[in-house]
C-alpha cells in the first residue's frame, strides 16, 4: 500500500530538523529497544524469582532459621529491589531522566522528599512508637 | 489564544512549558499513588499469620499484560523518535501500536480478570470453627512444615442463594484445589498456572462463618486494594489510550503540517505519562500477584 500521498510534509516553521539533533535521536532507538528487551527479561526474572524460597537461601547464607512470614519478606525485599531496577531503567532511559534539565530534577526531589514522608508517616502509624 | 513555549525553552526555566507541566503532574500522581501504596503497605504488615491471600491472581494473564504495557511502553517513546526524525507514516504505525496494547491491557483487565473474581467464592472460617473443617484446611499438615494456617474455604459456589436467603443454613461449595486436597505438599505454596476448583463439593456450615463472599472489594483487605489500585490504574490507561486516539486525529495532522516540533513535544508529554503508568504497573504486578 502506497502511503506516500497521505503524509503531510513537514511545516516550514521548525522543519527540516537539525540534522544533528535528528542523529542523535536515531543513535537512541537502538537504546530503547535494548531497554524494552532487558525489562521484558526481568518481567521473567521477577515472575520466576517469586516461586524461589529466599527464607531457607538466606538461612543457609547467614546460618539462621528464618520462619516463614521472615521468609516471605525476604522474598518482597528480592522483588522489590528488581522492581525498583525496572521502575529505574524506564524513568533514566524512556523518561529521559538520565538528562533532564535541571529544574526538573529540582521538582523530582520534592517528590521523592515527600513521598518518603508519607511513607515514614505509614510506619510510625504501624510501629506505634507513641504507646511503646 | 496561542500557548507559549511550546517549542522554544523559556529562558528561565530552561524547558518549554508543556515539559514543566507534566512533571509537576507526575508528581501529584506519585503523591496520588504513593497514598494507595502506603494503604496496602499497612493493611498488609497489619494482617496476622494467614490472613493475607497468596496465589488468588492468574500469573500468566498477569506477566502477558506485563509485557504488553513493557511493549507499549517501547513503541510509544519510538513514534516520538520517528517524529523526531520527520518519518510520519512510521510515528502513525508505532502509535496506532501503543493503542492496542492498551486497549488489550484493558479488554484482559476488565474482560476477563475481575469478571473471574466476582463469580469466585470465599468463606472465612471462624477462629473457634477451624478445627471442624481440618479436612478441607489441613492446618496440622501446614503447622508441621512451619507454614501459615489457612483460615478460608474457597471455590466456586453452588447454591449462590444460600448468600440471601437465611433459611439456607449452609454453603456448598465446588473446593479450589487447595481446599479439595489441603494436605498434598504441592499446595503448600501458589501455583504458576491457574488450576480451576474441582468437582469436590464442601459443605461449610453458616454458623462457622465468620463472613463469606464473592472476591469483591469488601471481602478483604486485599481485595479492597487490588481493585483500588488496579482500577485507579486501568482509568490511567483509558486516559493515555484517549490521548493517544487524539494524537491520530486529523488535527494532529495539521499541527504536523504547520510546526511537526510542536506535535513531537506533544506526544513526548504524553509518553512520560504513558511510562509512569508502566512504572506503576511495575510494582502492582509483583506485590497483587507473585507476593
Amino acid at each position: 500500500m502506497d502511503h506516500s500521498d497521505e503524509v503531510p510534509s513537514p511545516g516550514l516553521m521548525e522543519a527540516p530538523p537539525d540534522p544533528h539533533a535528528a542523529q542523535h535521536v536515531a543513535a537512541h532507538v537502538r537504546t530503547y529497544l535494548i531497554v524494552g528487551a532487558t525489562l521484558l527479561a526481568f518481567t521473567v526474572i521477577t515472575v520466576a524469582l517469586s516461586y524461589v524460597d529466599f527464607g531457607l537461601i538466606f538461612s543457609h547464607l547467614f546460618r539462621t532459621n528464618l520462619s516463614e512470614a521472615q521468609g516471605r519478606k525476604a522474598n518482597v525485599a528480592v522483588a522489590m529491589l528488581v522492581a525498583a531496577f525496572k521502575a529505574g531503567l524506564v524513568a533514566a532511559i524512556f523518561m529521559h531522566l538520565s538528562a533532564e534539565k535541571r529544574l526538573i530534577y529540582r521538582i523530582l526531589y520534592f517528590t521523592v522528599f515527600f513521598v518518603l514522608g508519607l511513607f515514614w508517616l505509614t510506619y510510625l502509624a504501624w510501629y506505634n512508637p507513641i504507646v511503646r | 489564544m496561542e500557548i507559549p513555549y511550546t517549542v522554544v525553552a523559556r529562558r528561565d526555566t530552561g524547558v518549554w512549558n508543556a515539559k514543566v507541566g507534566i512533571w509537576l503532574f507526575l508528581a501529584s500522581e506519585v503523591m496520588l499513588f504513593g497514598g494507595l501504596f502506603s494503604a496496602y503497605v499497612f493493611l498488609r504488615l497489619d494482617a496476622g499469620p494467614g490472613d493475607w491471600p497468596h496465589g488468588v491472581l492468574n500469573v500468566p494473564v498477569g506477566t502477558f499484560n506485563t509485557a504488553i504495557l513493557i511493549i507499549s511502553s517501547v513503541t510509544v517513546v519510538l513514534a516520538w523518535a520517528a517524529l523526531k526524525m520527520r518519518q510520519f507514516t512510521r510515528y502513525r504505525i508505532y502509535m496506532a501500536i501503543t493503542i492496542l496494547c492498551g486497549v488489550v491491557f484493558l479488554v484482559v483487565k476488565l474482560g476477563y480478570e475481575w469478571p473471574q473474581k466476582y463469580v469466585h467464592f470465599g468463606a472465612r472460617i471462624k477462629e473457634s470453627e477451624l478445627a471442624k473443617y481440618e479436612k478441607y484446611l489441613g492446618n496440622q499438615h501446614l503447622l508441621a512444615e512451619g507454614f501459615a494456617p489457612r483460615k478460608e474455604i474457597t471455590g466456586h459456589l453452588h447454591n449462590p442463594q444460600a448468600l440471601h436467603d437465611p433459611n439456607i443454613k449452609e454453603y456448598e461449595i465446588a473446593l479450589d484445589p487447595v481446599n479439595a486436597d489441603p494436605t498434598n505438599k504441592k499446595m503448600d505454596r501458589p501455583h504458576f498456572f491457574y488450576v480451576p476448583p474441582t468437582e469436590k463439593i464442601g459443605i461449610v456450615e453458616k454458623a462457622d462463618v465468620e463472613y463469606a463472599n464473592m472476591f469483591l472489594p469488601k471481602h478483604s483487605s486485599y481485595f479492597a486494594t487490588y481493585f483500588t489500585i488496579t482500577g485507579l490504574h486501568g482509568a490511567h490507561v483509558l486516559a493515555g489510550v484517549l490521548v493517544f486516539c487524539y494524537m491520530l486525529l486529523p488535527a494532529s495532522t495539521r499541527l504536523y503540517r504547520q510546526n511537526p516540533e510542536h506535535l513531537a513535544n506533544r506526544v513526548e508529554v504524553a509518553g512520560l505519562f504513558w511510562h509512569f503508568v508502566d512504572l506503576i504497573w511495575i510494582f502492582v504486578f509483583p506485590l497483587f500477584y507473585l507476593l
